[in-house]
């Protein structure tokens, strides 16, 4: 049996642009799929597709068990969209907007009149309920938007960036709308450039670049695919170096491109893949502190899914301009680098 | 492909209980309501829509109206501003295509159109609902406008009942422009296009006409031209049913000049038939 979101094959071409190139995409009932990808990746227009926005060259889908393309306009009893922009009447009222959604969505009057109060209650917006959105800040707007798509508490919603363009504090508030939301049995379909967002929203993700899906996976399953752990250590003394890299050494993860212990001298740090997870980096420090080794710094590091995505697809989530342009440090510099170096051993052992 | 879901939810929409049709009209009246209320929040779009008819009432009245030589009263500028009338009420009424076209191709650019196709609502809705508010707009400026008229000294010699089909008339004519605009507004997609790609044709369109100067005046093909214009049927017929013509004024031999009044109902149900047809098509496939 299909889940709740179901797609098969869905090819959309535009003009010389192929912006779906055979996406599958299956969404078990009351699971959030993150959709994550860069720019022109085709995210909005899978979306579109599910939604019945556009129509597809060829594949078919399935929303809330009904067909996408036979049966479009029982498809949108369905669903709730909040896309890219906060679709909103910036001359009407919020709670004019979301009565005007709710008798679009066949609500009757007096019942859309009081889903609207309810919303505006529950999204922090009673208080500007009657002004015009256009005095509405980016936040309040984007919350507006996803009342608007939450007026029948649609069993599928679908949310195209939801937060794209917001503050760190507007994002975070509008995670915790989404995850209580998700708590409540809606099935989502999330896109996304933030992998921060994806991790900590979906239960699944499948990355997208050039219209395909090129891995799936939750957000775990996706970073072992990267090149699971390593553990760092910052020594207190540049003379202990030698002593903590031979220690180091013995735990080396073998048979990898990445095997061995990657010393930096000037930051006295070592890095070196591992396998053993928290009871390995336990055993570390001891053996350390048994050879009397003074640490500063230890700690077990996972890929983050910036890593997992640059693995994949040999480019930055994000524009590389903006990355560049954001390092805040030589030590994120140096970072970006390592994960560059990486990403070229990864690919050499996918050739093989 | 059974049902899959039984997730929440509580106030599930119901299935539209009337059928196509009446959902179809509840709507439109929503979407209606809602670009009235944007109206009345932007008066200044109203009131600018006025100035430009006035100031066309002025000039034509006072600076050309002594020039111009109208059949069967020479030129008489009293006589002329009575005639003029018609003219400018019809190329006002057309001018809310402008209106219509910005309005929706406002709606493409900021994802409204996205949200309102991903609802479950009526498909012509969103444009019924945008032409049926500019009809209401449109009404609004014919009662400013008639008014100025009346005191530049234009009057109407006919019973209440011609007047009133006279103006009925004029509005038809509006809201099957607007139709017009709506498909401009879908197919330009930013506003700024949409109000200049709803203005350019209309100058001509209602300048090669009857509306203010009489046909009989111009090079035969011209002449043609204006006496099949749509635009002129409604003006030659609107002049009948306020008697706002000359009393030797002689009439066209064109079918649509001698028969004004069908030819006016005639062409704005035809020009609402197709681009009604044409927009609808044009919005279901619509995207910002």
């Amino acid at each position: 049996m299909p889940g709740a979101i179901y797609a098969e094959g869905l090819v959309k071409t535009f003009g010389a642009v192929k912006a779906l190139d055979g996406v599958d995409l299956d969404v078990p009932e009351g699971t959030v799929l993150g959709l994550l990808g860069p720019n022109g990746a085709g995210k909005t227009t899978a979306v579109r597709v599910l939604t019945t926005l556009i129509k597809p060259d060829s594949g078919n889908a399935v929303v809330a068990g009904l067909d996408v393309l036979k049966q479009p306009h029982d498809v949108r009893r369905s669903i709730g969209l909040s896309g890219q922009f906060a679709a909103i009447d910036e001359y009407l009222t919020g709670r004019e907007n979301l009565q005007m959604v709710g008798q679009l969505y066949q609500l009757s009057a007096r019942d859309a009149k009081l889903r609207a109060a309810e919303l505006l209650d529950r999204f922090n917006l009673a208080d500007a309920a009657d002004r015009t959105a256009k005095t509405y800040s980016g936040g309040m707007r984007r919350r507006l938007d996803l009342a608007a798509a939450l007026v029948v508490r649609p069993p599928v919603m679908f949310m195209d960036e939801p937060t794209t363009g917001l503050d760190p504090r507007n994002r975070f508030q509008l995670w915790e709308v989404i995850e209580d939301l998700v708590a409540g049995g809606t099935t989502l379909l999330l896109t996304t450039q933030y992998l921060e967002e994806a991790d900590r929203l979906a239960h699944d993700i499948a990355v997208v670049d050039h219209g395909k899906v090129i891995a799936r996976g939750t957000s775990d399953q996706l970073k072992a695919q990267t090149g699971g752990e390593r553990i760092e250590v910052v020594v207190h003394d540049r003379e202990e170096i030698p002593t903590a890299e031979a220690l180091l050494g013995k735990h080396s993860l073998q048979g990898t491109a990445q095997s061995g212990v990657t010393v930096e001298q000037h930051t006295r740090r070592l890095t070196v893949p591992v396998a053993g997870g928290a009871k390995l980096l336990a055993e570390v420090i001891r053996e350390l502190d048994s050879r009397g080794i003074e640490i500063d710094d230890i700690g077990l590091r996972r890929p983050t899914l910036d890593d997992v995505f640059i693995t994949l697809t040999g480019h930055a989530a994000e524009d590389e301009e903006k990355r560049t342009g954001t390092v805040p440090d030589e030590e994120a510099a140096t970072d970006g680098k390592k994960q560059k170096r990486r990403s070229k051993n990864q690919k050499k052992e996918a050739v093989k | 492909m059974t049902a899959t879901t039984s997730a929440p939810t509580t106030p599930r929409p119901a299935a539209p209980a009337g059928g196509g049709l009446r959902q179809s009209i509840a709507d439109s009246l929503v979407m209606a309501k809602r670009n009235l209320i944007r109206m009345m929040r932007i008066p200044e779009v109203v009131v600018f829509g006025l100035f430009q008819p006035i100031m066309f009432v002025v000039l034509f009245s006072y600076v050309f109206g002594g020039s111009i030589n109208l059949p069967g009263a020479g030129l008489d500028p009293g006589l002329y501003r009575e005639f003029l009338m018609a003219g400018i009420f019809a190329q006002t009424v057309t001018f809310a295509t402008a209106g219509a076209g910005a309005g929706i191709a406002e709606d493409m650019h900021k994802g409204l159109i996205d949200r309102f196709r991903s609802l479950p609502m009526a498909r012509g809705a969103v444009l019924t609902g945008r032409t049926l508010a500019d009809l209401v707009q449109t009404g609004l400026t014919l009662i400013v406008l008639a008014l100025v008229a009346m005191l530049v000294g234009w009057r109407t010699h006919e019973n209440g009942l011609k007047v009133l089909a006279g103006f009925g008339l004029l509005l038809l004519l509006g809201y099957a422009f607007t139709w017009i605009g709506a498909l401009i507004g879908l197919t330009v997609r930013t506003p700024e296009a949409a109000t200049s790609g709803g203005l350019i044709w209309l100058f001509p369109l209602t300048f090669i006409s009857n509306a203010f100067v009489p046909s009989q005046n111009m090079p035969s093909v011209l002449r043609h031209i204006a006496e099949w214009n749509p635009f002129s049927a409604t003006v030659q017929a609107c002049r009948e049913l306020f008697g706002n013509l000359p009393p030797d004024y002689p009439v066209p031999d064109a079918w649509p000049m001698q028969h004004p009044g069908w030819a006016s109902l005639i062409w704005s149900v035809l020009i609402i038939a197709f681009f009604r047809t044409l927009a609808v098509r044009k919005y279901k496939s619509a995207t910002a």
